[in-house]
């Protein structure tokens, strides 16, 4: 998780670019990827129209509150959606590959072996009848048909050892309750890693886990990066983690994508007034200690029925002043002018920048 | 596991000196003189005097309690009249049966077991079988037949499917002869055809409710984050199924069908009634009505003791399915 460095960021510049799947262009490169679920009380728009990329070696952090269609996103790159309730469009472009429209048997090949996925809790993510060595065995052996139980099982033990886990020989042996949440999560990543995967994707993976531990496991990711060279999707709420670790952010509103850049351009001088409001809601070691933490007002949106225009609109402290085009008028992902960053504001950008001096000067999280 | 077991066994035991005394109390304490019933017809006061006697009715409450534990564990004298000498495990005499308890009980017994066990054999892979197809094919014309199915055989009666299967299968097709139990090792095939049309009926009400139960929780665990990561790490569908979900999702229904079985065990009244077999449950049900004491109590105790056991049974089975719990 290197230092930000804006000229080689995934970063779409625009629509044009992406729609070639060049092999020179990050290892994944998500264009216009929208995600639909048709379920009783509608279609839910989880995911409308977002564009991404990752090389490997680097991180994107993809940030947004809860039901912003983050997990939709990673669970549609995996290709994990229930194909028979969900439309998927757009492309999903994994090393050259295009994942949209490929065969469940194609694509269950690339899992685990290519991309892997880290989930939030460990503890409902890891099965309970089974040993944690041998669900990781389990996982290379899926990719490994040749290999023998007991070459499995010692790339488990090795896996366990390489992610910090004490006496890995015994730890093989015991059951998920037996391991404490940090361990249980070094677990996940071990079987996360224990193909090698280009990709990982790890979905809020330090939330249910005290800080402490989360610091360390966010360490373990940065050095297994450095050491596997692959690039990871870190999902989460948490805008500090995103500092510590990101080299990109792409910030995501009621599906879509509402700001995206490096992770100094996003947090250090974000242009969207949700990313203001995200970022004005964590302390953070920057500003004066006794700011205030102003949570965002009004709730996320309904999928099934975004508010029209800019869905953040109603929640927006800015909206009158775009001269009603946020209530008409979905703003699109544009670029600024800092290379690599785009913004979807209807706001002239002279006013958000202006705005963002004036009114958020204390905002903003060490990067 | 030998501790738990040893723990188990003392509950167990101590259970069912709970319930021997309280079943004791309950038909041997009250005060209406049990003798009058087991012998209606042809029986003077003398006669009747002597069986009181020789029940031992005038002792103590404590005393005869003590000496019907005393003939399960080691056997005892019954008067003349009773058969003279019963060996342990002695449960009284039947007047109206006129032979011992146990010896009624050696007879019924093997009848209700090969009603029940094939039946449970049957109505688990049935309905089992179906509610996991049914989940995994969920909202699919098959699903809807699985979910039809269930509601039919939850909203009919035993007695209802037993007399229609009878009517098609004995008396129009006449493929099936008419139910009756033939013990098993005398021959194999008349056991079985006498009881199938049992086992079916049985089987058809109860795979309804697994049918029912067992799609509920395979469709829960298919929700399980644990079921996402199998399939994240490329794992096959039919592996994820067979090997990760089923088996969390078929640990509930193991225990219900565990205490399911055991108390079937204790006796299929309606099952017996409808065809005309003479099981443990219908021989209960011939006690209470004739008043025939010694009998009642020996069928409450082996109730019982099925009821007992089996949650011994289950308790063994979750644990070696399920690693969190551990058997202290
Ligand atoms: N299979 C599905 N069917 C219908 N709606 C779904 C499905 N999966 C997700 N959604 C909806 O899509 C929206 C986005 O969900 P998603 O899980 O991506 O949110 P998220 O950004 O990951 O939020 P969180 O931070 O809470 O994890 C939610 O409103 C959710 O209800
Ligand atoms: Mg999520």
């Amino acid at each position: 998780m290197g230092k930000p460095e804006p000229t080689s960021s995934g970063v779409p510049d625009d629509r044009q670019s992406t729609t070639a799947a060049d092999s020179t262009g990050p290892y994944l490169r998500v264009t216009d990827l929208r995600v639909r679920f048709d379920t009783e009380d509608g279609v839910v728009r989880a995911v409308d129209g977002v564009s991404f990329g990752v090389e490997r070696g680097r991180t994107l952090g993809i940030v947004g509150e809860s039901g912003s269609g983050k997990s939709v996103t990673s669970l549609a790159v995996l290709g994990l959606h229930n194909a028979k309730r969900t439309t998927i469009s757009g492309s999903i472009c994994l090393g050259g590959r295009e994942l949209v429209g490929l065969g469940e048997e194609q694509i269950r090949r690339l899992r685990g072996r290519d991309l892997a996925m880290i989930f939030q809790d460990p503890l409902s993510a890891l099965h309970p009848y089974y040993t944690v060595g041998r669900q990781i065995a389990e996982a290379y052996r899926i990719h490994h048909p040749g290999a023998s139980r007991r070459a499995a099982r010692q790339r488990a033990v090795d896996m366990l050892d390489r992610v910090g886990i004490p006496q890995p020989a015994k730890r093989f042996d015991q059951y998920p309750h037996e391991f404490s949440g940090g361990m249980r999560q070094r677990a996940m990543i071990a079987m996360a890693l224990v193909n090698d995967p280009a990709l990982l994707i790890a979905d809020e993976p330090t939330t249910a886990l005290d800080v402490t531990v989360q610091a360390q496991i966010l360490d373990l990711l940065a050095d297994l990066q450095a050491e596997f060279h692959s690039a990871i999707i870190l999902i989460t709420h948490d805008l500090g983690v995103v500092g510590q670790v990101a080299d990109d952010v792409l910030v995501m509103y009621g599906g879509r994508a509402v700001e995206h850049g490096t992770a100094e351009q996003v947090l250090r001088r974000p242009q969207h007034p949700y990313t203001w409001g995200l970022l004005s809601s964590v302390p953070t070691l920057h500003g004066p200690a006794d700011a205030d933490l102003v949570p965002i007002r009004g709730n996320p949106p309904s999928l099934i029925d975004l508010p029209a225009g800019c869905a953040f609109h109603p929640r927006c402290g800015y909206a009158a002043r775009t001269g009603g085009r946020s209530t008409g008028e979905v703003p699109e992902l544009r670029p600024t002018d800092e290379p690599g960053h785009l913004v979807a504001c209807h706001l002239p950008a002279a006013d958000r920048v202006r705005i963002r001096t004036e009114e958020t000067a204390h905002v903003g999280v060490q990067s | 596991m030998t501790r738990f077991l040893v723990r188990r066994l003392l509950t167990a035991v101590l259970t069912l000196f709970a319930v021997s005394v309280l079943s004791f109390l309950m038909f041997f304490g009250l005060p209406r003189d049990p003798v009058s019933g087991m012998c209606p017809k042809n029986c003077n006061a003398e006669r009747l005097e002597r069986v009181r006697e020789e029940l031992g009715l005038r002792d103590p409450l404590v005393e005869q309690y003590a000496n019907y534990m005393k003939g399960i564990v080691v056997g005892r004298d019954l008067g003349s009249s009773q058969g003279g000498r019963c060996d342990a495990p002695c449960l009284g005499y039947s007047y109206v049966n006129s032979e011992a308890v146990t010896d009624t009980l050696t007879r019924v017994l093997p009848v209700t077991l090969s009603i029940v066990i094939p039946a449970a054999i049957l109505w688990l892979v049935l309905g089992v079988g179906l509610g996991m197809v049914s989940a995994l094919r969920r909202g699919t014309v098959l699903d809807r037949l699985a979910i039809g199915f269930s509601l039919t055989g939850a909203s009919l009666q035993l007695y209802f499917v037993g007399a229609v299967l009878l009517l098609i299968f004995t008396y129009n097709l006449r493929i099936t002869p008419v139910p009756g139990y033939t013990p098993l090792f005398e021959d194999p095939v008349k056991w079985a055809s006498g009881l199938v049309l049992a086992w079916f009926s049985l089987a058809f009400l109860f795979s309804a409710i697994y049918a029912r139960l067992s799609r509920a929780q395979m469709l829960e665990t298919l929700s399980e984050d644990f079921v996402r990561t199998a399939r994240a790490k490329g794992l096959a569908k039919r592996k994820v199924y067979g090997r990760h979900a089923l088996r969390a999702a078929i640990t509930p229904v193991v225990t219900i069908a565990g205490l399911d079985v055991g108390s079937a065990l204790g006796g299929t009244v309606i099952t017996e009634t409808t065809f005309g077999i003479q099981g443990l449950g219908r021989t209960a049900v011939d006690a209470v009505r004739a008043g025939d004491l010694p009998t009642i109590m020996a069928t409450v105790l082996i109730s019982a003791v099925f009821i007992v056991v089996a949650n011994i049974v289950v308790d063994i089975l979750y644990a070696t399915i399920d690693p969190r719990v551990r058997l202290r």
